[in-house]
C-alpha cells in the first residue's frame, strides 16, 4: 500500500510541476475552533527544489489521464507515460498529514481532463469540499478551472478554494489552434468571466450580509507558456496587461517553454528553456503592476521583443534621457519609480525621509540604492557627476553591461611601459 | 567616558534610560554584571532593574511612537546582535529628546540600522515559520528542533498556536536550550534535560509515530518529482534556503 501510493504521489507530481503558479498569498483566514490550519496573506514558501523554485502548495494533478493531445503538454493523450488517479479520501489524507508538519500551506489541485470538463471539475469540487466541510481545513486552496466547465461548477468551486485559475498557456488564437486544435481562448476565457462575475457579486452581498461565506478571496490568476510558438513579448505583455484590467486578476505568470515532445515538429527545438527572456518577462510584469509604466512604454512596434542584455526599466530610460536627471530631493514619487537602480521600497524611503533635510548620494547609498546604475539618471546638486545627457545613452548602455573581470584573471595585456621601435 | 552595567534584560535596559534621564549623564557604553570595564572609563554606574521605573520608560515610548515602531524595538532585543542593546538605547533618547517624530528619518544612521536590524529578525521569522519540519512523535505529539540565528521562536508562537490548534506540539530552540509545548489549550515554556533525542537532526525511529517514515519519504519523493531537471539553479536553492538550517529540514536528512 505505501509503495502504491509513492508511486502514484510521484507520478502525479512530476504531471503537476509545469504549472508555475505556487503562490499561497493573498487571503488572511484564521483558524476555527476545531479546525486545522489558517492562512497567512503574506504567502509563505515552505521549501524550494533545486531549481530554485519554491514549494509553497502540494501540487498534485487529481488524475494524468487525459482525453485532449495538446502538443506542448507532458500530459496528452498520445504521450507514453505512466498515469495513475488518486482517491478523493487518499489526496485529502496526503494534504492534512503534509499540512500537519508543517511542509505545506495547502493544496494545488489540478487535473487531466476525463470524460468531459464538467465530470472532470466535479470530481475536483469533491476532494476541496471534503477538506473544508468534513475536516474543517482551514489553509489555503488553489484550485484550476478547467476550460469549458460549466458557470454552476465553477460557482462551487468559489465556494470552497481561495483561489482559482484557468491558464491560457498559448497566447495568439491561431498559434493555440495549431498546437491544440481542440481547445480554443472561448473555453478559457469563460471560466475567468465566471470567477470575476463571482467575485463581483459575493462582494456585494458581503456588504449587505457580513457573514456571508467568501468567494475565491485571493482572486484568479493564469499563465502564458514562453518559448514554444513565435509570439513577441509585446503580444504576451498586451495580454497581461488586458487581464490586469480586471481586479480579480492577481498575477500572471510566464513559464519558460521545456523541451519535453520533442518528436513533434509544431514545437521548437530548443537546447535550453529561455529563462533570461522569462526573467525579464516578469520584470516587465512588475513594471507595470507596481511601478506605474503602460504596456506600450516598455514595448510597442518598434522594439517588440524584451531586450535580453539589460533589464526593462533600464532599456525605458536609455530610450528616452530626455526625463532625466531627476532631482531626488524634489521630484514626485512616480518619477523616482522610473530610476534605474530605484526600487519601490527604496523609493517610498527616500520620500519619506526628504521631509526630514537634503538628501545626498552618500545617504542614497546607506539607503540601498544601486548608485552604479541611478548615478546616471538623477541629481542631488552636489558636486557634479557624470549623467546620461551628458555623455550618451550608448555609453552609458556600454557601461553598465560591461562584463566583470573577477581579479586575477583579467587577461587583458597591461600596456608595456616599454615599447620597441 | 561612561558607561552603565546592567542586567542584559529589556527591563534592565529600560531602567538604564530611566536612570540616564534621572542622573542627566548618558553611557557611551553598557556592559553586561560580568564584564570587565573597557579603557578610559571615567564613570562606571551600576542600573538596579525596578519594574517602576521600566514600566514608566515603556509608556512614556508608547506615547512617543507608533505602536509598529514599539514592535520594531522588541525584535532588534531579540536579535541578540552585540551593540543592539547600546543601538536601542540611542534610539530611545532619539525618541524622547525630539519634539517630532523621528520614526521616519532614514537619514539617520541609527534609525535606518533599527529598521535594517528589524528586516533582518523578521526576515529570520519568517524563515523559521517556513522552516519548522514537526514530527509526529508515538504519543501524538508533534517535535520540530530548530537552531535560529536570533531569538526569534517566541515572535512565531501566535502563528503556530492559530494553525495548528487541534494538535499538540513542542518547537525546541537547540542552540538556547528552551521550547515551547503546546497542549491543546495554553503553549508553555520548558527545558529538555537532555537533547540526544535526536541524532542527524531528527527523531530516533523508536520514538516515531507508526505512519511517520512513510510521510518523509512521501514528502521527499514529491520534491524529487516536482524538481524540473532543465532548470537546476543550486546556488538559487541555497539563496532561497540557506544550508545552515538544512540539519533539522526533512527533505535534507
Amino acid at each position: 500500500m505505501k509503495e502504491e501510493i509513492l508511486e502514484k504521489l510521484k507520478t502525479l507530481a512530476e504531471s503537476a510541476k509545469y504549472d508555475v503558479s505556487c503562490a499561497s498569498s493573498g487571503t488572511t483566514r484564521k483558524n476555527t475552533p476545531g479546525g486545522i490550519g489558517n492562512t497567512a496573506g503574506w504567502g509563505i514558501c515552505h521549501s524550494f527544489t533545486e531549481d530554485g523554485r519554491c514549494v509553497s502548495l502540494l501540487k498534485i494533478m487529481l488524475t494524468n489521464y487525459c482525453i485532449y493531445d495538446c502538443a506542448y503538454c507532458i500530459n496528452r493523450r498520445s504521450n507514453d507515460i505512466r498515469r495513475a488517479t488518486f482517491s478523493v479520501d487518499e489526496l485529502v489524507e496526503l494534504t492534512i498529514e503534509f499540512y500537519r508538519r508543517n511542509y505545506i500551506e495547502g493544496l494545488f489541485l489540478s487535473s487531466g481532463v476525463i470524460n468531459n470538463p464538467d465530470y472532470t471539475m466535479e470530481r475536483m469540487v469533491r476532494v476541496v469540499k471534503q477538506l473544508r466541510t468534513v475536516h474543517r481545513y482551514n489553509g489555503y486552496i488553489h484550485m484550476k478551472s478547467i476550460p469549458g466547465a460549466s458557470e454552476q461548477l465553477v460557482r462551487e468551486a468559489g465556494l470552497y478554494a481561495d483561489r482559482l485559475s484557468v491558464n491560457i498557456e498559448i497566447p495568439t488564437e491561431q498559434n493555440l489552434k495549431m498546437l491544440a486544435p481542440e481547445k480554443d481562448h472561448k473555453s478559457v476565457f469563460a471560466p475567468m468571466l465566471y470567477i470575476q462575475q463571482g467575485m463581483l457579486e459575493n462582494t456585494e452581498d458581503r456588504q449587505k450580509h457580513r457573514s456571508a461565506p467568501r468567494f475565491a478571496p485571493a482572486g484568479q490568476s493564469t499563465q502564458m507558456i514562453i518559448g514554444a510558438t513565435d509570439d513577441t513579448d509585446k503580444q504576451i505583455l498586451n495580454i497581461s496587461s488586458s487581464m490586469y484590467q480586471r481586479p480579480s486578476m492577481k498575477r500572471v505568470y510566464y513559464s519558460g517553454y521545456i523541451p519535453i515532445n520533442t518528436n513533434d515538429n509544431r514545437l521548437p527545438a530548443l537546447v535550453k528553456p529561455p529563462l533570461v527572456r522569462e526573467n525579464r518577462l516578469y520584470q516587465a510584469d512588475w513594471l507595470m503592476r507596481f511601478y506605474e509604466f503602460k504596456v506600450d512604454e516598455i514595448v510597442d512596434d518598434k522594439f517588440p521583443n524584451l531586450d535580453l542584455e539589460i533589464d526593462p526599466k533600464l532599456a525605458w530610460a536609455l530610450r528616452h534621457p530626455e526625463h532625466f536627471p531627476v532631482d531626488i530631493n524634489k521630484a514626485d514619487y512616480a518619477q523616482i519609480l522610473r530610476i534605474p537602480g530605484i526600487g519601490v521600497k527604496t523609493a517610498k524611503l527616500i520620500v519619506v525621509t526628504r521631509r526630514y533635510g537634503r538628501l545626498t548620494s552618500d545617504s542614497l547609498k546607506k539607503m540601498g540604492v544601486s548608485l552604479k546604475k541611478a548615478q546616471y539618471f538623477i541629481t542631488c546638486n552636489e558636486l557634479a557627476a557624470v549623467n546620461v545627457n551628458d555623455t550618451s545613452p550608448e555609453y552609458v548602455r556600454r557601461i553598465l553591461t560591461e562584463k566583470k573581470f573577477a581579479k586575477g584573471k583579467d587577461n587583458r595585456q597591461q600596456m608595456s611601459l616599454m615599447f620597441d621601435p | 567616558m561612561i558607561i552603565f552595567r546592567y542586567d542584559k534584560t529589556f527591563d534592565g535596559l529600560l531602567t538604564a534610560v530611566f536612570d540616564a534621564y534621572n542622573r542627566k549623564t548618558f553611557p557611551q557604553r553598557l556592559i553586561g554584571e560580568e564584564e570587565l570595564e573597557p579603557l578610559f572609563t571615567d564613570e562606571c554606574y551600576t542600573v538596579i532593574t525596578d519594574e517602576a521605573k521600566s514600566t514608566r520608560v515603556w509608556q512614556g515610548l508608547r506615547k512617543k511612537l507608533l505602536t509598529i515602531s514599539c514592535n520594531m524595538l522588541r525584535y532588534v532585543w531579540l536579535s541578540e546582535l552585540p551593540g543592539s542593546d547600546e543601538l536601542i538605547f540611542r534610539y530611545m533618547r532619539k525618541a524622547f529628546d525630539s519634539k517630532h517624530s523621528i520614526e521616519m528619518n532614514f537619514a539617520d544612521d541609527d534609525v535606518l540600522e533599527m529598521r535594517n536590524l528589524a528586516k533582518k529578525v523578521d526576515k529570520e521569522r519568517c524563515r523559521l515559520i517556513e522552516l519548522v519540519r514537526f514530527q509526529k512523535a508515538a504519543d501524538d505529539i508533534f517535535f520540530a528542533p530548530v537552531s535560529p540565528d536570533h531569538n526569534t521562536l517566541p515572535l512565531t508562537l501566535e502563528h503556530f498556536t492559530d494553525r495548528f490548534a487541534d494538535q499538540k506540539w513542542i518547537i525546541y530552540d537547540t542552540k538556547r536550550n528552551y521550547g515551547y509545548y503546546y497542549d491543546l489549550k495554553t503553549v508553555t515554556e520548558m527545558t529538555l534535560d537532555s537533547i540526544q533525542l535526536f541524532p542527524e537532526g531528527k527523531l530516533d525511529e523508536k520514538l516515531m509515530a507508526e505512519d511517520e517514515k512513510l510521510f518523509q519519504d512521501l514528502w521527499k519523493g514529491y520534491l524529487k518529482s516536482m524538481t524540473i531537471k532543465e532548470r537546476i539553479n543550486l546556488k538559487l536553492q541555497r539563496q532561497h534556503m540557506p544550508e545552515r538550517y538544512w540539519e533539522y529540514l526533512t527533505e535534507k536528512q
